[in-house]
């Protein structure tokens, strides 16, 4: 739906071809970054290394400090402590010309309501210094992109939750930044705006620029990021690719689904001693997902579950995804002291 | 961006991100005034969508002429002068001192709004934000005061001195304009919603422009209102328009200092409400917009 072919700017000459690599000018380092609202420390110990040209992905619940990364990395907020530089530029001391580089949409749609979306464009283009003419041919470049050209003169008060998104999204690409960050991005949008979207981010990507997302969405991450970094309670809790991510939380999953409540806990119980770690539950779906050692086969497991007197309704095994990372991760029921393999088996 | 409109194949490898950059970096003042002009721009098309914002500065104040020339004029006695003559430097001066409701307003709902994150995050000059606001206000309260004295002369109001008092008076206007507008910048920047605006700057303009010379005479008010308006800031502006017009006003049996020296009190007082309000102002943007 979105216009891949087209780059809304005159790059032409330059972003085609070759991305950058390597921690270039146009990526984004951050050492120590920390940010304390009065005594909560909304971030603490933020290390980025983000090549040029590459997607990291901050996953995180809310609250985990994902916005307040972003809003310091964009200079919208100084650090109370650290360093970070996008673009080789330092976002505290140099700000003014990170903000040249940079394009930035945040959660909540920051466009003015009482504007058509082609003014709103050509404001954020003319603030970006380019000359009116300019900003009118890229404000309809990008219109089109993000496929918004049908309602480019309506208000966007009038607009719905998904339009304002991609205006925002179009506004942040105004001027052509090589750092794009995007605080949760396709969150309200549908699954086929959200999917237009992903292609639009890969095409930018292969074009050059570097992207740094937020999303709770893990399956974004996964399709998106070449490194993904999982913030909970503003603390890095993972640092790594999404492959790396998913080999440091185990090998494959077996989904077992149970006929009754009552039989999760027996079913935990044989299925122990094939994991290392706790399997998650879930109990309105009865399911458990157990993280199989290498070589247990469903035959074994299917056995054991006989031999417990478990009745499974079904059984498979899969990949890790980050879902598992996640809730490995975050969710203190999965911590070792839990393990089944403390329980007698 | 015209630098890079013509695709060059050399400069990308050599340092992509200081390519594009650099060449339109304006020097401060020039960039600031641009910036400034674009957040001007904005408040105009936000009249062009909402034409109602306009009714402000133009139905209003005309309409305060008839409703005070034709509904209270015939109650209201102005010793040695005509009522309409004394009326329209009270609404010209009521008029711009409800001018800072506009940017108090504007000011507040954009500060509820996301959009200011998107100014701060865009290369624009510091302050430009505000000196836009301030500027739009400034169009149009110049728009008001212009309908106004139209308005004035069409039901009988004249001027009486020559054209360097006249100059003066409307210098003072001015002068005032821009001192209620930096006030309401500092009241949108103080206020937690928009809402409150309005509620504000009428429990403090009404009962300032009504307990003042702006529309009856002072002698006409009991003796505890009479010392009240006597030092009124509106008064005192109000006094200094009619001087300098040459309208007569009505003669107060016991006039404050101030107001015995109106004229260059009032330009006096201006400058210090705008000595006052623009650094707050600003002190306030920044601390609104820090994190």
């Amino acid at each position: 739906m979105y216009d891949n072919a087209v780059r809304h700017t005159n790059s032409a000459g330059g972003a085609h071809g070759a991305p950058r690599s390597g921690s270039g000018p146009s990526g984004v380092v951050a050492e120590g970054l920390g940010k304390r609202f009065d005594d909560l420390w909304a971030l603490r110990g933020l290390d980025l290394d983000v090549p040029a040209g590459s997607v990291l992905g901050l996953l995180g619940h809310n609250g985990a400090g994902k916005t307040t990364a972003i809003r310091i990395l964009t200079t919208l907020s100084a650090p109370t402590e650290g360093r970070a530089h996008v673009a080789g530029l330092d976002v505290v001391r140099d700000a003014g010309r990170v903000r040249r580089r940079i394009g930035v949409a945040a959660q909540q749609a920051t466009v003015d309501d009482l504007l058509t979306a082609r003014s709103n464009l050509e404001m954020v283009g003319r603030l970006h210094d380019v000359p009116k003419a300019e900003a009118r041919r890229q404000a309809g470049e990008l219109l089109e992109r993000l496929d918004l050209a049908e309602v480019g003169d309506k208000l966007v008060k009038q607009f719905s939750g998904g339009m304002r998104r991609r205006l925002d999204l179009a506004a942040a690409l105004v001027g052509n930044p090589s750092v794009l960050f995007l605080d949760e991005p396709t969150t309200g949008l549908d699954p086929r705006s959200r999917g237009d979207l992903w292609d639009l981010l890969r095409a930018l990507v292969r074009e050059g620029t570097t992207l740094i997302l937020t999303t709770q969405y893990l399956e974004e991450a996964d399709r998106l990021a070449d490194d993904i970094v999982v913030l909970d309670h503003g603390r890095t809790i993972a640092h790594g690719t999404p492959r790396e991510l998913k080999a440091q939380v185990g090998d494959d999953r077996v989904d077992v689904t149970v006929a009754h409540v009552g039989a999760i806990a027996p079913a935990e119980e044989a299925l122990a001693p094939f994991a290392d770690r706790a399997p998650s539950v879930d109990r309105d779906l009865l399911q458990l997902s157990v993280p199989v050692r290498a070589g247990v086969s469903l035959m074994d497991l299917m056995r054991a579950l006989d031999a417990a007197g478990v009745d499974a309704t079904d059984l498979g095994r899969r990949q890790a995804t980050l879902d598992d990372v996640f809730l490995t991760l975050t969710d203190p029921n999965a911590g070792p002291s839990a393990t089944p393999e403390e329980v007698p088996a | 961006m015209t630098a890079t409109t013509i695709p060059s194949p050399a400069a990308p490898s050599v340092e992509p991100d200081l390519v594009h950059d650099e060449p339109h970096e304006a020097s401060g003042l020039v960039k600031w005034w641009r910036d400034t002009l674009v957040f001007a721009f904005r408040q105009v098309q936000h009249i062009r969508q909402i034409p109602e914002k306009l009714l402000d500065v133009t139905l209003q104040p005309l309409m305060f002429v008839l409703l005070f020339a034709y509904v209270f004029g015939g109650a209201i006695a102005v010793n040695g002068g005509n009522y309409r003559e004394f009326l329209i430097a009270g609404i010209l001066v009521q008029t711009v001192a409800f001018g800072m409701t506009g940017p108090a307003t504007a000011i507040a709902t954009d500060l509820t709004e996301g959009v200011i994150d998107r100014f701060r995050s865009l290369p624009t000059a510091r302050s430009a934000y505000l000196s836009g606001h301030v500027l739009a206000e400034f169009g149009g309260m110049v728009l008001a005061i212009a309908i106004l004295c139209v308005t004035g002369l069409i039901v009988g109001w004249r001027v009486h001195e020559g054209f360097l008092p006249v100059v003066a008076a409307f210098a003072l206007l001015l002068l005032f304009a821009a001192a209620m507008i930096w006030v309401g910048t500092w009241l949108g920047l103080m206020v937690r919603s928009p809402d409150a605006v309005m509620g504000i700057a009428f429990t403090v303009i009404f009962p300032l422009t009504f307990l003042s010379s702006a529309f009856v005479p002072i002698d006409s008010l009991p003796t505890a209102l009479q010392y009240v308006a006597n030092w009124n800031p509106i008064t005192l502006i109000v006094s200094a328009v009619r001087e300098l017009f040459g309208n007569a006003g009505a003669p107060m049996a016991d006039p404050s200092w101030a107001v015995q020296h109106a004229v260059p009190a009032a330009f006096g007082m201006c400058v210090v409400i705008l000595a006052l309000a623009v650094p707050a102002s600003l002190r306030r943007f920044k601390a609104r917009t820090a994190d």
